[in-house]
């Protein structure tokens, strides 16, 4: 489309303030100014479209009307939405915005006029932005199912999935040129589309719920290469670059995800395939003896401490046991005993989701430590206090090549002179594998609702 | 080739080295915040879906392009609120901004 100089000028500002935006959001200082930076650049780009469209009035009832819905479903979604359910909650917004990408591209294809076909340019966008975008779509659908435990969290694989999986991939890719080349028209378009969503399900399936983040963060990406490719359908800088930004910090943020966890990307989308049998052999060794110990017993243990270190997992902030963990903290430090966080960078079912779930208790930030930061330390700790975490102590990560998790960095929590962990029950953590420091003879249970154990140990911890 | 494709490819290539390095080194602890904030950026679809809405014509190209606008809508303003309500928790901790000891 043609736009007047002013607007363009204005679209340009927009995507400025994207820039400024997205680069002031990769530092803790001015995070929060940037989110509101790129919020006012898409502020000014949609107010500036409202002005320059001419709709029929039908049009534009319409789109005011859609506009008037959109606001607050996604408003009070995400007002309302807990932080322990930030994951998911991304991943629909990201999905929305892939499933949008898709029918701007669709809309676009039926406009072109009966008879004639579409030019190169445009059909070669136009299946790029459908595919991306609806993979998108329903890759993120499978994502909020996993973190929401709709569905097991654990890979879900089946003999011969690779394979059927590359069919669908080299279908999508065969009908996609014969579209581009020979005109095969909207029938064809609407197959694509549904090809490439059964392809996002199947894309996500077998990738274990730990690793949702590093997936979403990536799907989060796609997103943006179909937005960008709309940019080309319909001829709009804007979408280019708003789009073309995200898709490559994306695709950067989801290699340093996945660095994080110690594994490559590859291994981690493509990780689970072939691998059923192994899960079935490390569940077999769940019948051996644990220790448990009463609340009294550890309240005293911790309060004739020198050292604890607190680890904080997800099982914290399910049991919403922020509060009750500092008060047990406090109480510690009352009594001289030195106490520190120790945050594994994937704790919380996301990168950074357990500081942000502890900074809403008000835990001081010099508390949280980083892996790096406190991994040295747990030699000298009296106590590691492991608090609904699993995984991220879990040692079969450095012991055992056949585990799903192993090469992923872990606290060494199993360094500490006593362990305890409290846990609702022996189920194994959200990868779904046993942890073999359950069973360690340093190791003492304390089973329970992570609130509850925590308020008996405070009351144990000034009784002591 | 036209000057506006030529434009538009020039702008892709340059914002996908813009994209590289704008974030380059970005803490652990922000990398959730860093992808909702994204997410938000890509929320200007919703551009597209208004632009492409201007034109529908007919019920099939106008439901879907209702459809668009909606998911677009909800994509950029659940995007922003969500991620200003995780940085919202940084700020609430330290007023005057992270401090070491």
């Amino acid at each position: 489309m043609h736009l007047s100089s002013g607007f363009t000028l204005l679209y340009l500002l927009a995507a400025v303030l994207f820039i400024i935006g997205l680069h002031q959001l990769s530092s803790p200082k001015h995070a929060r100014s940037g989110n509101l930076v790129a919020a006012l650049g898409a502020l000014i780009a949609v107010v500036a479209t409202i002005v320059v469209l001419h709709h029929s009035v039908l049009n534009w009832v319409l789109m005011a009307l859609a506009i008037l819905v959109g606001i607050p479903v996604g408003a009070v979604a995400a007002r309302a939405v807990k932080m322990t359910a930030m994951p998911q909650m991304v991943a629909t917004f990201n999905g929305v915005g892939g499933g949008a990408a898709a029918l701007v591209a669709i809309i676009e294809f039926l406009m072109v006029p009966k008879g004639t076909t579409a030019s190169l340019l445009l059909s070669i966008s136009v299946v790029f932005a459908v595919v991306i975008g609806a993979v998108s779509f329903s890759g993120s659908g499978v994502a909020f199912a996993k973190l929401q435990e709709l569905m097991r969290g654990t890979p879900l694989t089946y003999p011969g999935q690779q394979p059927v999986n590359g069919a669908v991939a080299a279908a999508i890719v065969i009908l996609g040129v014969l579209i581009v080349v020979s005109g095969v028209g909207v029938i064809g378009l609407w197959v694509l589309l549904l090809l490439a969503l059964v392809l996002g399900v199947a894309f996500v399936l077998p990738i274990g719920g730990a690793d949702m983040p590093v997936v979403i963060s990536m799907l989060n990406a796609f997103t943006g290469l179909a937005v960008a490719g709309d940019g080309f359908v319909l001829g709009l800088p804007i979408l280019v670059v708003g789009g073309t930004l995200v898709g490559a910090s994306g695709t950067f943020l989801t290699k340093m995800m996945s660095d994080n966890m110690g594994r490559s990307l590859g291994n981690l989308l493509f990780g689970a395939f072939g691998k059923v049998q192994v899960g079935a052999e490390t569940a077999a060794s769940g019948q051996r003896s644990v220790h448990s110990g009463s609340a009294e017993d550890i309240g005293t243990l911790l309060a004739y401490s020198q050292r604890v270190i607190i680890v904080p997992g997800y099982g914290l902030a399910v049991a919403q046991a922020q509060h009750v963990v500092r008060d047990l903290a406090d109480a510690l430090e009352k009594r001289g005993v030195s106490v520190d966080y120790a945050i594994h960078p994937v704790a919380g079912r996301m990168p950074g989701h357990m500081n942000v779930l502890l900074a809403e208790a008000n835990i001081p930030y010099e508390q949280l430590k980083d892996m790096d930061e406190i991994n040295d330390d747990f030699k000298s700790a009296d106590v590691a206090l492991v608090v609904g975490a699993n995984d991220v102590v879990n040692p079969a990560a450095r012991n055992s090549p056949g585990s799903p998790i192993f090469g992923m960095p872990i606290l060494n929590a199993d360094q500490a002179k006593n362990i305890i962990f409290m846990k609702r029950s022996m189920r194994p953590g959200f990868a779904g594998i046993d942890n073999e420091l359950l069973y360690d003879p340093k190791t003492i249970m304390l089973f329970g609702d992570a609130k509850d154990s925590l308020t008996q140990l405070v009351a144990a911890v000034k009784a002591a | 080739m036209n000057t506006q494709l030529v434009n538009e490819i020039s702008i892709f290539v340059l914002a996908i080295f813009l994209g590289f390095e704008v974030i380059s080194k970005v803490p652990t602890i922000l990398h959730t915040p860093l992808m909702s904030g994204s997410n938000a950026i890509h929320g200007v679809i919703l551009v597209g879906a208004m632009v492409i809405m201007a034109s529908a014509s007919g019920p099939l190209q106008l439901t879907l392009g209702f459809v668009a606008v909606v998911l677009a809508t909800i994509n950029m303003v659940g995007g922003y609120v969500v991620t200003d309500r995780m940085l919202e928790m940084f700020k609430s901790r330290n007023p005057k901004g992270p401090s070491k000891p």
